[in-house]
């Protein structure tokens, strides 16, 4: 087996506050194969965001990471000095966010805020900076890349700024791509177009992936593999097609079961859906997160140590009574 | 007068003037100008949910918004129950906007941050009149009941709300002036699945109830499969198709729809074994 690109071992994030601390990642393992590529995905509050932005340290004020090991490439991330995380943030890993727009400088052209990123990340001259910026625009398929690095950000469309994002992202080749929520603002037609081009630079030069999403749809088309988290817990994880044919965790096959589909057009179905609310984190204690919203809550939720139970080959859940729900299901199938 | 149509929309019609270059103003040139949305027409029935989707920049929310006059359209007709929006003033258009009410993505910046949640919506139907509106806790309770919220949320104020509560707030509050009408402008657009799939069900739920006709207006075309009879699919300012969701979305005629259908995310296409994570008709 290869050694993980990525290893995060029972990462905890907390804020401390007045009255304490809350715990908004509580327990979260999760690895990165090279090249693979990788969906995170979970509802707001679900820690899906604090959990990627801990592999770069990009960790709001006041929160406390504390994790048996959060690991690239063997060098623990949580132990470099300043100097080291500014290298590794800009060798190792390249992030894009949902907003391109608060990533830019509105007053700068976009072309010279990736040829600056290229000159104090690389060390390149004025020169080899913009011809490579040049390159890198052709790259993320824009069209006209020398009119375009002339453009302020406020004069390109949302999908034509995610692109110059990306570009800036892998400019200094990363072997790793976090990717948080990159579409959400995107209409679906550009949504297609940007995941296309993430897909496409991955095979081209062999980075990995890690896209965080609420949208398993966007998971399922773009990832080999599936961190499903709930509450600040991964509850559920495993090859994307696997997790979607045959879900363990009650929640998420209650979240697929939610998903809006367009083979429903037409037909007078009713979801079930999730009643209740996702869990505020400073009201969370012991046991499983989704206990007040599964359907099939027992006695011993409010106990179980979350800790990941195999049901398949990688494929691992949280859910200790995953065989009792599967003769429920079987039940439920056969009536 | 049964077979009238509820809403009827006729070629309606928006241009916005873009910036004019220093050298137009000037010269008093008037500068380019976009077209917004270009001679749309459809009709909703009573109790018909129609589905509004298109993707960004197509006027999908130029449209919505002129039905109500928040947008003063260029050319064209609203037509509601044979009354002319377009011509209404003063207490008549009031009257129309209180048939038709809208509400938004957001319903942060649509919500008086200092208003309880039980004032708002009393505030609403008092100023149009509302039957009952004279007993204040017993309205605000029945309209809270209506979007199936316990009535010990009245004394909330909106900060205090998660998400899908507020929505559900602003849609009671829209619900308080006894509107005929709902237009949603991607009023589900920002919330988690399993909250938007609750706000699906009370939409359908609304319609059942109280017989209401909904614009359901949103960029997801899964999200429109769910809730609508029909839908009108728009591009660059004009509906390229309009019909039954089945019929439109399982044998589209217009290649955009086509080109939409096709970039939607489809996460059981890779499923090999569906039948557990099917969904379930109901009873």
């Amino acid at each position: 087996m290869t050694e993980p690109l990525l290893r995060i071992e029972d990462l905890r994030i907390g804020f401390t506050h007045r009255g304490g601390t809350t715990n908004v990642v509580r327990g979260v393992s999760l690895e990165v194969g090279p090249g693979e590529s990788v969906g995170l995905v979970g509802e707001s509050g679900s820690g899906k965001s604090l959990s990627c932005r801990s592999i770069i340290r990009l960790m709001p004020a006041r929160a406390e990471i504390r994790a048996r090991r959060v690991e690239f490439e063997g060098r623990d991330v949580l132990a470099l000095t300043d100097a080291q995380l500014r290298a590794h943030r800009s060798h190792n890993v390249g992030m894009i966010f949902q907003d391109p727009f608060g990533c830019f400088d509105p007053t700068k052209r976009v072309g010279e805020q990736v040829a600056e990123t290229l000159r104090v990340n690389a060390g390149m001259d004025r020169a080899a900076a913009h011809s490579r910026t040049l390159e890198l625009l052709d790259g993320v398929n824009i069209d006209r890349p020398e009119q375009r690095y002339r453009s302020y950000p406020h004069e390109l469309s949302g999908g034509m700024r995610q692109r110059v994002m990306i570009a800036m992202a892998i400019s200094a080749n990363p072997k790793l791509l976090i990717a948080d929520e990159p579409t959400t603002a995107l209409d679906v037609t550009t949504q297609a177009q940007i995941l296309d081009l993430i897909q496409e630079l991955r095979r081209q030069s062999g980075m990995a992936v890690l896209l965080v999403s609420h949208d398993f749809g966007v998971i399922a088309q773009a990832c080999d593999r599936v961190v499903v988290m709930y509450g600040g817990y991964v509850v559920e994880a495993g090859p994307v097609g696997e997790v979607c044919a045959r879900p363990q965790h009650p929640y998420t096959r209650a979240l697929l079961e939610s998903i809006p589909n367009l083979e429903s057009a037409g037909h007078r179905v009713r979801r079930e859906g999730i009643p209740g609310q996702p869990p505020n984190p400073a009201e969370l204690t012991t046991g499983c997160p989704f206990v007040d919203r599964c359907r099939l809550v027992q006695p011993e939720c409010a106990n179980v140590d979350m800790s990941l139970i195999a049901v398949a080959e990688q494929h691992v859940t949280a859910c200790p009574f995953v065989n009792e729900h599967r003769s429920a299901v079987t039940l439920k199938g056969s009536s | 007068m049964s077979d009238q149509p509820l809403l009827q929309v006729r070629g309606l019609s928006k241009r916005f003037a873009l910036r004019r270059s220093v050298s137009e103003w000037v010269h008093h040139q008037s500068g380019d100008e976009h077209l917004a949305v270009h001679n749309v027409s459809f009709e909703l029935a009573r109790g018909e949910i129609l589905g509004l989707a298109g993707g960004s920049g197509s006027g999908k929310t130029t449209l919505a918004r002129m039905i109500i006059r928040l947008i003063e359209p260029d050319a064209g007709e609203i037509i509601l129950e044979g009354q002319n929006v377009r011509a209404a003033g003063g207490k008549e258009l009031r009257e129309m906007r209180r048939r038709m009410q809208m509400v938004f993505q957001d319903p942060f910046s649509s919500l008086n941050p200092r208003l309880s949640v039980g004032s708002a919506i009393l505030e609403a139907g008092r100023v149009h009149h509302q039957p009952g509106s004279d007993d204040g806790d017993a309205f605000v309770a029945r309209l809270l009941g209506l979007v199936r919220l316990s009535p010990t949320l009245a004394s909330r104020h909106p900060r205090e709300l998660s998400g899908g509560q507020r929505q559900r707030v602003a849609i009671a509050r829209a619900l308080a002036v006894g509107p005929e009408i709902l237009i949603a402008d991607e009023a589900v657009s920002a919330l988690d699945v399993s909250i938007q799939t609750q706000l699906l069900n009370l939409i359908l739920d609304l319609r059942d109830e109280l017989g209401l006709a909904v614009l359901f207006v949103a960029h997801q075309l899964s999200v429109i499969a769910e809730v609508a009879d029909r839908v009108a699919v728009m591009h660059l300012g004009e509906i390229v198709e309009i019909g039954p969701v089945a019929e439109v979305f399982h044998s589209p005629k217009a290649e955009y729809t086509r080109s939409l259908l096709a970039a939607h995310p489809r996460p059981f296409a890779l499923a090999d074994a569906p039948e557990e994570v099917n969904i379930r008709e109901t009873h």
